[in-house]
């Protein structure tokens, strides 16, 4: 090589004031609710180092991944078909995906799990029948069946599938027509066709809001708590009901909330990149390069 | 012998718009023909009826003696279920003018696909043919490469490999190089030259002229949803009888 080497330009940089101010202002925020949140009689920081790992809690913070496991499972297995419902072309199918998204969305998570709690109250016995006659496949009274986490459960997985169901929809309907038309020309079935063709790649474009779905929901397991369903929230509330300590257990259970939450965001992440395979530009750049 | 593609006064109609109107052709097994025409003729929209894509609307269409999309019983006709016209797409390979590799599967994936869950072929051995195939096309060592990686040229070579993989009795082109940079045309156009050399039977819309004249038996032209004329290449490019294919020959050629 002939080419003569460049010196490299020397120059002096911008001065970014702005972030020297910023941080000026950040800094004495912080310093504001810091010794604030010190100065507090009620916050009691051994009492939350005390409880921090006590049974109730742990045994709390189990039951609240549990729920938020079994609703997200069935939440969206419930919203995959919800949405193929949605989009088929059998009209019957199609009205009552979206009767049910109507309904587990026009109403708010709350009532839906007080409901769900109450409902011996409005049907005291749970019976299915051979239609038209009197024959009982299953008989039982409600109260035996909604026992322990089932009617947690129900509200949750219910109204978690009205929502992934239109996540879903988006993420199919993301997907270029012309893999439909190239399945099918090589012959593939639509079932065939949408589980090995379109719900791979509309997962790039469900991924992210369903993780947001999930961090959603681990929080929302909070509500549960109205019909003592034995999560986290409900846990704490029992003892600070007796012990007036509201503060300290409150802050046990945010501090467990945010550390499951901080967990769950660091697996959205690698998920994410799962299911980005081929696709260069959600390959390249990220958190940690 | 029976015709490969037999199409007796097909029409079809997007709302009120006629997009055929009345198309009447035949093309013999092992024949090599090319559609050409103005972009609006109806070309697409005949190649895109033969498998199927599109429901004709009136008139009758016969891929190998088989009605396409119904079944005659009597002198009834029944609508076929998508089972059934999945069925009959496997024998039908179709290469599309934007590719539609499938992204989130490699080369191999691609090829293997359909024969693995629709033929049930054992997977070692549609490895092995679909290897043979990327070799065939001349992308042995692409065959992990995801399409983002490949390039146009790649990615249509790679497609016809798919579609070959299901061993077609016909081959349907729409358009397969128009959505390529010039200097890939030649690449594609080779492994269809080839593919034309081997016997295949293919029906190929296209605006290359050269490789309707070298490759084609016979050229179709067709302008406003009709068949102006056909013949041999000689006759419709060298000697074309219609005003309306002269006009179309002058601003190509």
């Amino acid at each position: 090589m002939t080419q003569d080497t460049h010196p490299p330009i020397k120059a002096v940089p911008v001065r970014h004031y702005g972030r020297w101010l910023a941080a000026l202002a950040v800094a004495l925020l912080a310093y504001q609710i810091f010794s604030a949140l010190v100065r507090s009689p009620n916050l009691e920081p051994d009492i939350i180092a005390d409880y921090l790992f006590k049974d109730f809690v742990l045994e709390g913070v189990r039951t609240t991944l549990l729920l938020t496991a079994i609703a997200m499972v069935l939440g969206t297995a419930g919203g995959v078909l919800l949405a193929v419902m949605r989009l088929s072309a059998n009209p019957v199918l199609r009205f009552t995906a979206a009767a049910f998204v109507w309904f587990f969305r026009g109403t708010p998570l709350l009532v839906q799990i007080v409901f769900f709690g109450f409902l011996g109250a409005l049907l005291p016995r749970l019976t299915i029948t051979v239609p038209f006659t009197d024959i009982a496949i299953f008989d039982q009274p409600t109260n035996a069946v909604m026992v322990g986490i089932v009617p947690a459960v129900l509200a949750l997985s219910l109204n978690e599938m009205a929502y992934a169901a239109e996540i879903v929809r988006g993420g199919i309907l993301a997907v270029d027509s012309g893999q439909t038309e190239a399945a099918h020309a090589l012959g593939m079935k639509p079932a065939l066709t949408m589980r090995r063709i379109i719900l791979p790649q509309a997962m790039r474009v469900i991924a992210p809001p369903m993780g947001n779905e999930v961090i959603t929901m681990l929080k929302s397991t909070a509500l549960v708590s109205v019909i003592a369903g034995r999560d986290l929230m409900t846990a704490v509330q029992t003892v600070y009901a007796q012990n007036y300590k509201v503060i300290p257990l409150l802050a046990v259970a945010a501090i467990w909330y945010l550390a499951m939450v901080s967990v769950l965001s660091l697996a959205q992440y690698f998920v994410e990149r799962r299911f980005g395979r081929g696709h260069q530009a959600t390959q390249r750049g990220g958190m940690f390069r | 012998m029976t015709a490969m593609i037999k199409a007796e006064n097909v029409r079809k109609s997007f709302g009120n718009l006629e997009v055929l109107r009345g198309i009447d052709l035949q093309v013999a097994p092992g024949e090599v023909s090319c559609l050409l025409g103005p972009s609006g003729s109806g070309k697409s929209t005949f190649l895109r009826c033969v498998n199927h894509l599109e429901s004709v609307t009136a008139g009758q269409l016969w891929v190998d003696g088989e009605l396409v999309g119904y079944r005659r019983r009597g002198d009834r006709l029944f609508e076929l279920r998508e089972r059934e016209i999945a069925h009959r797409r496997r024998d039908i390979g179709m290469v599309f003018q934007r590719f539609n590799l499938f992204p989130h599967l490699t080369a191999l994936g691609n090829i293997t696909e359909a024969p693995v869950n629709v033929l049930k072929e054992p997977r070692a051995a549609a490895r092995e043919r679909a290897m043979q195939l990327l070799e065939r096309v001349g992308l042995a060592d692409k065959a992990d490469a995801y399409p983002a990686m490949l390039s146009g040229g790649q990615q249509q070579r790679v497609a016809i490999a798919r579609a070959l993989a299901m061993r077609p009795k016909l081959m349907l082109f729409d358009e397969p190089t128009s959505a390529l940079d010039p200097e890939l045309v030649g690449e594609v156009l080779d492994v269809m030259r080839g593919l034309a050399e081997d016997g295949m039977t293919m029906m190929v819309v296209t605006h290359e002229m050269g490789f309707a004249r070298e490759v084609a038996d016979t050229v179709v032209f067709m302008d406003a949803g009709v068949v102006v004329e056909s013949g041999t290449p000689d006759q419709v490019l060298g000697d074309p009888q219609h005003d309306r294919t002269r006009a179309f020959l002058a601003k190509v050629l």
